[in-house]
């Protein structure tokens, strides 16, 4: 095996356990060993306090681990400095976490700005970027509170791909949207996949969501990693969770019987 | 004689000591500013001292201003004037609700921002000057709102101790028995109240993000 860098998993779980503030008793997640390759789009499913989050912030260190080792491009996340290393990490949330004082414009350009590049050129970035999300460039000067949930979530991921970071942690990003909305944001998501090919840590509790956009999924449970299986592994897994999410998911638009 | 003929004849006293007023609670509000909204910060950062910081201001509340003002009298420098002592006073009583607001403004900002915002790589210094303070401002300037409206009144009793303001009026006319003239000094300073309450507000309703 190759050890350069490029060759090498973006991101290295090893043996890596969260407690809160180190307590036994409430540990989120146990002895994840677990590999995500560079330009993959990684699914974590599992429901909630399956410690589907904290594998996330575990990567870009919002959470330390408690136990183990977790590595992202080849170096401990506790070697990194931690500004550099969030930097080089979109991060987007379910709450989106726009700020709200913030015109789209600076809310994209945010990090390009803590990052002190030119005016001119965040400015061009920032169009560069509505045009890739699909925002009208109208929106430019609006405030989130003035967008819909759809555009208001394209503004999240337009301000986490800013500064062109390799890797991408999404949480959920698209599980407060109506259904019409969320398929649609779906399927930008995985054409700007296909050119971007960045690494992609993605948090749902949504099997088909999972299927459609991932290239692996990692089942969890409880703060444990249950199996790591392709999506179609995923269909035909006799792994018990996995026959549950695919029960649970099986759509039958029949309205149940004894209603009027 | 009625009020408004009292006011008139004693125009450049009721000015001076309106004056005199102004610059008391004025300069006080600006120290409570200057030393309230950073302990405030402070407390945000530093639970633990949370509880010392925000006790001890809830206290010099609770202390009488009359038996504050005494009690500050023997103090080097401090006491050796008037005004000096009024301002300190002064100060100390504005600072709780500039540090509870502070303090609430600041945790009252949207968990998920703030994650955000870290998770994005942003330094506490950013978070603090261009995420939690430009969000808590609407609250923070509620509390200076409040610790001003406060101020003005208690200035008056700075009169007795002989540090001036619109009090001297009050503590005049008390001892004359002489309506028109403690109304002399109670009316501009009801107006100054009205008029910081108001301005404040505006400011607040302008400053407060939404």
């Amino acid at each position: 095996m190759n050890d350069s860098p490029d060759t090498r998993p973006a991101i290295e779980f090893r043996n890596v356990s969260y407690r809160i503030d180190g307590d036994a008793d409430r540990e989120l997640l146990h002895h994840l060993t677990l590999d995500v390759q560079r330009g993959e789009t990684l699914v974590l499913l599992g429901r909630s306090g399956s410690g589907k989050t904290t594998t996330l912030k575990l990567i870009n260190r919002l959470l330390v681990p408690s136990e183990g080792e977790l590595r992202v491009e080849a170096r401990s996340t506790s070697d990194w400095d931690v500004i550099r290393l969030r930097r080089m990490i979109g991060y987007v949330i379910q709450e989106v976490g726009l700020f709200p004082h913030f015109t789209v414009e600076r809310n994209i350009g945010l990090v390009p700005k803590i990052e002190n590049w030119p005016v001119n050129r965040i400015n061009e970035r920032v169009q560069e970027l509505m045009k890739l999300v699909g925002l009208d460039p109208e929106t430019a000067s609006r405030y989130p509170r003035e967008l819909s949930g759809g555009q208001r979530q394209r503004v999240g991921v337009a301000r986490a791909l800013a500064a062109d970071p390799p890797i991408l942690l999404m949480d959920e990003p698209f599980g407060a949207l109506d259904p019409i909305t969320r398929a649609e944001l779906q399927h930008e998501f995985l054409d700007l996949q296909k050119r971007l090919l960045k690494t992609v840590v993605f948090v749902t509790h949504d099997l088909r969501e999972a299927l459609l956009l991932g290239t692996r999924i990692a089942l969890m449970e409880a703060g444990h990693l249950i199996t790591v299986q392709t999506p179609e592994e995923f269909l035909t897994s006799t792994e018990p969770l996995a026959i549950a999410y695919r029960s649970a998911f099986e759509t039958t638009f029949d309205i149940p019987r004894g209603r009027s | 004689m009625n009020l408004w003929q009292f006011m008139l004849q004693n125009h450049t006293e009721v000015l001076e000591l309106t004056l005199e007023h102004l610059w008391l609670v004025g300069i006080s509000s600006l120290f409570a500013v200057l030393i309230g909204i950073p302990l405030g910060i402070l407390i945000t950062r530093w639970p633990a001292l949370n509880k010392p910081i925000l006790g001890s201001a809830n206290i010099i509340q609770t202390i009488p201003s009359l038996a504050l003002f005494g009690f500050l009298l023997p103090a080097p420098w401090i006491g050796a004037r008037a005004d000096r002592l009024a301002i300190l006073a002064l100060t100390l009583y504005a600072l709780l609700p500039l540090i509870r607001n502070t303090y609430a403004g600041i945790k009252g900002v949207d968990r998920s921002v703030v994650e955000a915002g870290r998770g994005m790589g942003m330094t506490n210094r950013q978070l603090l000057f261009q995420v939690e303070l430009p969000l808590a401002l609407g609250v923070i300037i509620a509390g200076v709102r409040v610790a001003t409206v406060i101020s003005v009144g208690l200035a008056t009793i700075a009169a007795a101790i002989g540090a001036g303001g619109l009090g001297e009026y009050i503590f005049r006319g008390l001892a004359m028995v002489n309506n028109q003239v403690i109304l002399a000094g109670a009316i501009p300073a009801a107006a100054m109240a009205l008029l910081a309450d108001v301005s404040l507000g505006w400011l607040e309703k302008r400053l407060s993000p939404r």
